[in-house]
């Protein structure tokens, strides 16, 4: 069939009156015009897609302007200068899980786990870290297993791959501390040697990284204040999560009152697996972990708390007990509190209930798996709620309301604006601004995948725990961290973790824990400086 | 066999209408996603269950395997859509397009028992309006408008003309 006649046959369908008179000319003409049936379609859709995407624009440079938020710039500039600099040689007291995690943020990996994230496509983001220019050259943990893993990650730099440096292990810490070839030390042990290994590395003239939680007692936070504060080293508390591109952000949006005054700061942690719940001594397969009498030494381990039995229990499962931690207090609301604190610096607590119990992890643990604490701010009009419960996973966030806005913030930044607020009223009368939903979100990390796997470090991943994004790379915070406290070794300045902080808040969950043992409300003596 | 020179000018006007509203869906679909640098479908495949989730999770494991997918995935969606409206290689694209939205309706079907934490469009149990959309345009390409109304007119006439002088 050729044009003509397919011109025609069509015709036929077509009630046009005069179709008989048309010429062939005329109805090829006609098909030629019918043919472009899409154009005037298409010239009304991109009509409508420009009036679109202009009223988004608009729509969103009005909200964003109104909020005074127009001009945010969070890169760190210097990320990723590659210039050589004096290494720091830098000894790990306590080589478990977490430790490992801040080899890899020194830029140290065992050569199993390279070859693990090289498999499942995630070794990348730690290949392009930036070099810090430091070598691991002492280990020293109680369990031979762990030091002996230890080792095989300190000689194996990701830039370099074995060290040039000696690796040592030390059998006690004492002994890494006395030897003048450590300049800085990293204290990932359990939480109940914290404060009197960093009191000794301290005095020993080693620069500290210490992890949360601070101090186990008010007398060796209290020593560990003073003795870092006349001293020269630096200290640097191990909360990471300030890093994340997304505190930078919540901070000039609470800086600029974006929320209004805010009164109530809602923290929480909620988790459901027996991992979450501290119960760590069996494998994925359900068998027991290695370790025992011979490859550990207990005393050692024991430290300063009561003589029990060897027990391979408490050697992985130490937070069940209140001889080694504070629980959920430590482990957890540790990093929420250093949230809190680093955007408004709300510092020590006028009082703190605290209430709750082992409702659910009914095992031989005296921690409890649910617990609920009020903190009193009445010289800054606030209170900070905090809530945990390890026996359900409802993710519930950590909100900051203010009177003309809330913000949720987790590894991204909700704002939803308050219906009754003052300060956006007219946003809100105009229909400009909706306060049924969040109004702005910032999700810098949108577009990447977050590495993560397990329950717990989605878990971490959530409360931006774990990386942030800086120029459109993944970057590790723990990393960023670690790379703050280095920077300020090197030029003698103070880092954002400091002492004051760290004594800030080994206070609040001293009182918190207290409070929580003693069944009653537990408060600040400001002029005696301590709990009464 | 069906051609479109046996339509009725109300069947006509049905197609041609359902043409351009998927069109015009499909090629807005794809433009939201070219035009917005945050949008990514690793959301979407966090989602997934059923047959397809395994293949989703395949993607998600791989940075630049999602990356491509994302590109591939806004860009043939702007494509099928302008296909569709201006009626050019009209047939391959909409079976291409009916392919790719039924892909959709695989990773996230709503099965009895299968949750999804992300809004669903109404009350679906079994068929949804993705499964719906990816039925329509498989229709569209049994019942072609685009000799008629459409560039393809044009290619074919020239195709023809090139063959019988040939």
């Amino acid at each position: 069939m050729d044009e003509q006649d397919k011109g025609i046959k069509e015709e036929k369908n077509m009630p046009t009156s005069d179709a008989t008179e048309k010429t062939p000319k005329d109805i090829s003409r006609r098909n030629a015009l019918k043919a472009l049936a899409g154009i005037p379609v298409a010239g009304l859709f991109g009509f409508e897609l420009s009036r679109k995407i202009n009223y988004d624009k608009n729509r969103r440079s009005r909200i964003v302007q109104e909020l005074g938020l127009d001009k945010m710039d969070f890169s760190i500039p210097d990320y990723g200068k590659d210039e050589a600099r004096d290494i720091i040689r830098i000894g790990i007291i306590g080589f478990g899980r977490r430790a490992e995690q801040l080899s890899a943020g020194l830029g140290f990996m065992h050569p199993d786990e390279v070859e693990r994230r090289t498999n499942n496509n995630t070794l990348r983001s730690w290949l392009e870290q930036e070099n810090l220019n430091v070598a691991i050259t002492g280990i020293c943990d109680v369990f031979d297993l762990h030091a002996q893993r230890g080792l095989e990650v300190a000689n194996n730099n990701l830039r370099d791959g074995a060290s040039k440096l000696p690796i040592k292990r030390y059998r006690t810490y004492q002994d890494m501390l006395a030897d003048k070839d450590i300049d800085a030390v990293i204290i990932s042990t359990p939480d109940h040697h914290h404060g009197f290994m960093a009191i000794d590395a301290t005095k020993a003239g080693k620069h500290v990284y210490l992890e949360k939680s601070v101090a186990h007692t008010e007398e060796e936070l209290n020593e560990l204040y003073h003795t870092v504060k006349n001293s020269h080293i630096t200290f640097q508390l191990g909360h990471q999560i300030t890093q994340s591109t997304v505190f930078k952000q919540a901070k000039e949006i609470i800086d600029k009152n974006v929320l209004g005054k805010i009164t109530l700061i809602e923290t929480t942690s909620n988790r459901n697996t027996a991992e979450g719940a501290w119960i760590r001594h069996l494998d994925a397969d359900g068998n027991p972990k290695p370790g025992d009498e011979k490859s550990i030494d207990w005393m050692q381990w024991l430290g300063n708390t009561p003589y029990v039995p060897f027990s391979i229990d408490r050697f992985y499962n130490w937070t069940k007990w209140f001889a080694y931690d504070t629980g959920l207090i430590g482990q957890l609301f540790t990093h929420e509190f250093d949230a809190v604190n680093q955007l408004l610096r709300i510092g020590i607590p006028k009082s703190v209930s605290s209430s709750g119990g082992i409702y659910y992890w009914k095992d031989n643990r005296e921690m409890p798996d649910s617990l609920h604490c009020v903190f009193e701010y009445p010289d800054k009009d606030l209170t900070l709620l905090y809530s945990g419960n390890l026996a359900s996973s409802r993710s519930r966030g950590r909100v900051f309301m203010g009177h003309d806005a809330s913000m949720e913030l987790g590894n991204n930044i909700k704002i939803t604006v308050d219906r009754n607020s003052t300060q956006y009223q007219k946003g809100i009368a105009s229909g400009l601004i909706d306060t049924s939903e969040p109004m702005l979100s910032f999700n810098p990390g949108a577009g990447q995948i977050d590495a993560v796997t397990s329950a717990s470090e989605r878990y971490y991943a959530d409360r931006g725990l774990t990386n942030t994004v800086i120029g459109g790379r993944q970057v590790d915070v723990t990393h960023l961290h670690l790379r703050e406290w280095l920077n300020c070794i090197r030029e003698n300045k103070t880092p954002s973790a400091h002492i004051d902080v760290a004594y800030e808040e080994g206070i609040a969950c001293l009182m918190a824990h207290r409070s929580y043992l003693e069944k009653r409300q537990v408060f600040w003596d400001e002029v005696n400086r301590k709990i009464i | 066999m069906i051609s479109e020179k046996n339509y009725t000018k109300s069947q006509l006007i049905f197609l041609l209408t359902l043409r351009f509203a998927i069109g015009w869906h499909v090629l807005y679909e794809g433009i939201s996603k070219v035009i917005n640098p945050q949008w990514t479908s690793a959301d979407f495949l966090h989602e997934s269950q059923g047959i397809l989730s395994g293949f989703a999770k395949w993607i998600l494991s791989n940075a630049d395997l999602l990356a491509t997918i994302d590109v591939l995935n806004a860009w043939g969606l702007v494509l099928i859509g302008l296909a569709l409206i201006f009626g050019f290689l009209f047939k391959p694209a909409a079976i291409i397009g009916s392919i790719l939205i039924f892909i959709y309706y695989l990773s996230v079907p709503p099965l009895v028992g299968y949750e999804y934490t992300l809004p669903s469009d109404g009350s679906n149990l079994i068929i949804n309006r993705t499964l719906i959309e990816a039925i329509a345009l498989f229709g569209l390409a049994l019942f072609p408008t685009n000799r008629i109304f459409g560039l393809d007119h044009f290619f074919q006439s020239h195709f023809k003309k090139r063959t019988k002088n040939g």
